[in-house]
């Protein structure tokens, strides 16, 4: 191969630190408008169907920290921080699932 | 796509919320098979991603907008087992703390993002990677043509669920139609996040692609024998 090899730490940090920055910068420029199952139910008229969420009160809810007023970092910090929970829960799993001793093919 | 809590009647969401444990305990143990201490960790930076890339909506046009579902690129990057359970991951998280996607539909949404576009993403990408020759090269657009397929299959299924347990009287090949047409067009937005993401990770470490595995297996090995004493190697 003729592409230089990152390190298993360098490859994991800039992994981590591209999703951080989708998660915590790129995501104040999504798109607002409904997506594809939202326009479709308001189109087809069963939008109205749709009930709040019970967590719609938690200080995350729609990817908003309740208490901080500044749009971008309000979105920005409930990104990184949902972005960081994932980790730890899903990471937490895969730690554990994993096989211990390295496979035929590792 | 995450659907809300209403938009089901609870028996549907009942029935799609036992498929979805179900699915999630298969892959509890299918998971096993696919993760390592190399592996362990890239899976759970492939959920965060998954989970980032969910947030930026684009635009699709008629003001509409899409996402990343995730279930192909993360199938690809980590294996099907793996990928159902980072999106399970994601979706929950989404669901308890962002309200994003109900609480009673959270099983309807592990089927349709989870189970269904992951085994949609799986079977595409499989096909074609038998159907091509076994390069690294073609892994990325491999990864992205599963992700244009999973789309518009699991509004699909979403039209069919509708049809079964929706909680209004819309007719279903309405649902259906505008489902798949606006799901097809999100699914370009897909290929094209899917193709850059895998395509990158190819790249660099090929060796942590889940569906990159046969071809480097099929490198050529040099073979070499230690040359036993007085006779020519």
């Amino acid at each position: 191969m003729s592409v230089p090899k990152l390190s298993g730490r360098a490859f994991f940090v800039a992994f981590l630190f591209a999703a951080l920055l989708v998660a915590g910068v790129a995501s104040f420029y999504a798109s607002s408008h409904p997506d594809g199952l939202e326009h479709v139910a308001e189109k087809t008229g069963f939008l109205d169907t749709a009930k709040d969420s019970p967590t719609a009160a938690s200080p995350m809810a729609d990817y908003a920290t309740s208490g901080v007023e500044d749009e971008r970092l309000s979105g920005g910090v409930a990104g990184v921080a949902g972005s960081l929970i994932v980790l730890l829960l899903a990471g937490g799993l895969f730690w554990v699932l994993r096989r211990r001793e390295p496979g035929p093919d590792a | 796509m995450h659907v809300p809590d209403g938009f089901l009647d609870a028996p549907t969401s009942i029935a799609t919320g036992v498929v979805a444990a179900g699915g999630v305990a298969l892959a509890l143990r299918g998971a096993r098979r696919e993760l390592d201490d190399r592996t362990a960790p890239m899976a759970g930076l492939v959920a965060t991603f998954v989970f980032a890339g969910q947030m930026v909506n684009f635009p699709v046009g008629a003001g509409t907008s899409g996402h990343l579902l995730g279930g192909a690129l993360a199938a690809v990057l980590v294996g099907p087992w793996t990928a159902l359970l980072c999106v399970s991951t994601v979706l929950l998280v989404q669901a308890l703390l962002m309200a994003d996607g109900g609480i009673t539909a959270l099983g309807t949404n592990i089927t349709l993002l989870g189970i269904v576009a992951v085994a949609v993403s799986w079977l595409v990408f499989r096909g074609i990677r038998m159907l091509l020759p076994d390069r690294l090269g073609v892994v990325a657009p491999a990864a992205a043509v599963a992700a244009l397929v999973s789309v518009p299959v699991a509004a699909f299924v979403f039209s069919l669920l509708f049809a079964v347990g929706g909680n209004a009287p819309v007719a279903f090949d309405k649902v259906l139609t505008a489902m798949v047409s606006w799901h097809l067009v999100i699914g370009l937005g897909e290929a094209l996040i899917t193709g850059l993401v895998v395509g990158s990770v190819v790249a660099v470490r090929p060796d942590l692609v889940h569906g990159a595995r046969s071809a480097l297996r099929r490198r050529p090995l040099e073979i070499r024998q230690p040359a036993k004493t007085g006779e020519p190697a």
